[in-house]
């Protein structure tokens, strides 16, 4: 169940390969990342879940069913979609815009814009704003009514293209905690594209890296990933071959605990000591002290 | 101005005269050239052909053009309905690439979120394609309008009535007057059409404002 790639390819018309020989399983309720970096062919096999991109090898299946047969806009209206710059209908007032697919689905204007009123809350939003023009809204407010437009009408399958890549860091990091929030409670099935191996790693249950060409580096979890990269692409890829994700904790001064990388970089605190198991946790401070540089 | 006050009836007149030959001929140059632009949109190859070849109408000089239009069209050569025609074709003449260029100005993101959303691609082209082309529209029919208000006067060389009849008849018997009268009333007309299609676009796209 959930979303099945089977041996998926896609090859444009003048040659361009996207995607070859793809096959992953997005389980019902999950959430799934595609990780990679431009032009490998994420964003391609996110539309093809809505046929927005056809394969032209191999099968998509939705629940068992494939969906080559299904009828695209009637697919369309059935999972929703959240975009980075959010693709808000820019002559749509707010609430209107969240409304879109409700109406679409034959919902009437009073009870889809009620609907719509109590999504906006859902993500966080006062639901005073819906009555604005969607420039009227900052950027982080714009990708919130762009979650509750892909969420509206419930349903089960939710297609993020890099939605929250617009935005700048703060907010994003908000944003994803809100997603988080949202997704314990509702359980979407999530299929979610980003360049950003942070995110990869907050929000994915599953984590796909893709390489350029548009293969499959390597599919886990985030902790199967980061302890046991596949390849030196992996490795480099999510920064664990420099070191960057090779976290060490180091005895400040005052008795606390400081995590650095590799290189000695400081990175955070340890709020919590850690246990006398732990092989460097010995608090009589016999951790070799890096030579910080 | 005694003249003008003596006159006031057969300007009047010729006022309606003209309006009855310039908004019937700004309607239809609007409605011929969506689809037109549309078809040009939609076929690439075609693009260029139609709409550099309807911008070329605009070449051709409008004295010749309201004499050959009752040949192909059969109709008299003093029948209003050839002076509709003629300014028609020169409002597509501009109406036609601007509206071409609308089109395209809609931006590819948005188009593809609605779609994403399920909007078939005949409910996107009327609730999302062609209401944020609209301001870009409204600019070229406010050209439009303006131009074929002008060129209308032409009409009167034919004997065609309308505002130019007042240039026509004021220059043949030296009535200065007369001529102003056409000039003043013409360029009013075109102020006053110009004015409604704004104020009509504040009110069709009241989204537009924000975003100038």
């Amino acid at each position: 169940m959930g979303i099945e790639f089977r041996h998926v390819e896609k090859t444009y018309p003048d040659g361009a390969q996207a995607v070859r020989d793809i096959s992953f399983t997005v389980p019902s309720h999950t959430t799934t990342v595609l990780l990679g970096s431009s032009g490998c062919g994420k964003t391609t096999l996110l539309r093809m879940v809505n046929r927005m991109v056809d394969p032209t090898g191999g099968q998509l299946l939705i629940d068992g069913e494939d969906i080559a047969g299904a009828e695209p806009v009637r697919l369309r209206r059935s999972i929703g979609y959240v975009m980075q710059h959010s693709g808000l209908l820019p002559h749509r007032r707010v609430i209107d815009n969240v409304a879109t697919g409700l109406r679409l689905n034959g919902a009437a204007r009073g009870p889809a814009r009620s609907q719509a009123e109590e999504l906006l809350e859902l993500v966080g939003l006062d639901p005073a704003l819906g009555r604005r023009y969607p420039d009227q809204l900052s950027g982080g407010q714009q990708q919130r009514v762009g979650v509750a437009r892909g969420l509206a009408g419930d349903p089960n399958i939710l297609l993020m293209d890099e939605p929250f890549g617009a935005v700048d860091p703060l907010v994003r990091l908000e944003l994803q905690q809100q997603m988080k929030r949202l997704q314990t409670e509702l359980r979407k099935t999530v299929l979610l594209v980003t360049h950003d191996i942070e995110e990869a790693l907050s929000l994915g249950d599953q984590i796909i890296l893709l390489r350029p060409g548009g293969e499959i580096a390597q599919a886990g979890t985030a902790q199967e990933l980061l302890s046991a990269p596949a390849d030196d692409f992996v490795a480099r890829f999510l920064g664990v071959a420099q070191g960057r994700r090779r976290l060490r904790t180091s005895a400040g001064q005052d008795g606390e605990w400081v995590v650095t990388d590799a290189e000695g970089r400081p990175l955070g605190v340890v709020e919590a000591p850690p246990g006398p198991v732990h092989p460097r946790a010995d608090p009589s401070g016999s951790v070799p002290p890096e030579d910080g540089r | 101005m005694d003249w003008i006050l003596a006159n006031t009836g057969r300007i009047a007149e010729l006022t309606l005269d003209h309006a009855a030959l310039s908004l019937p001929a700004v309607l239809a140059a609007f409605l011929l050239s969506v689809p037109l632009a549309v078809l040009a949109n939609r076929l690439r190859p075609l693009r260029e052909p139609i709409v550099s070849g309807t911008g070329l109408l605009y070449a051709v000089p409008s004295l010749p053009l309201f004499i050959v239009l009752p040949i192909i069209l059969g109709t008299g050569i003093r029948d209003p309905l050839n002076a509709v025609a003629a300014l028609t074709l020169f409002g597509m003449a501009l109406m036609v690439r601007s509206a071409a260029e609308a089109l395209d100005a809609v931006s590819a993101e948005v188009r593809l979120a609605a779609a994403a959303q399920g909007y078939s691609s005949w409910g996107r082209f009327w609730t999302v394609d062609l209401p944020l082309a609209g301001p870009a529209m409204l600019a070229g029919l406010r050209v439009v309008s303006v131009s074929t208000i002008s060129l209308a006067t032409v009409s009167a060389v034919l004997g065609v009535p309308s505002l130019g009849s007042l240039f026509t008849d004021g220059f043949q018997r030296g009535i200065m007057e007369s001529v102003l009268a056409g000039v003043v009333m013409t360029v009013v007309m075109a102020l006053i059409l110009d004015l409604l299609l704004v104020l009509s676009g504040r009110l069709l796209m009241p989204w537009a404002r924000r975003r100038a």
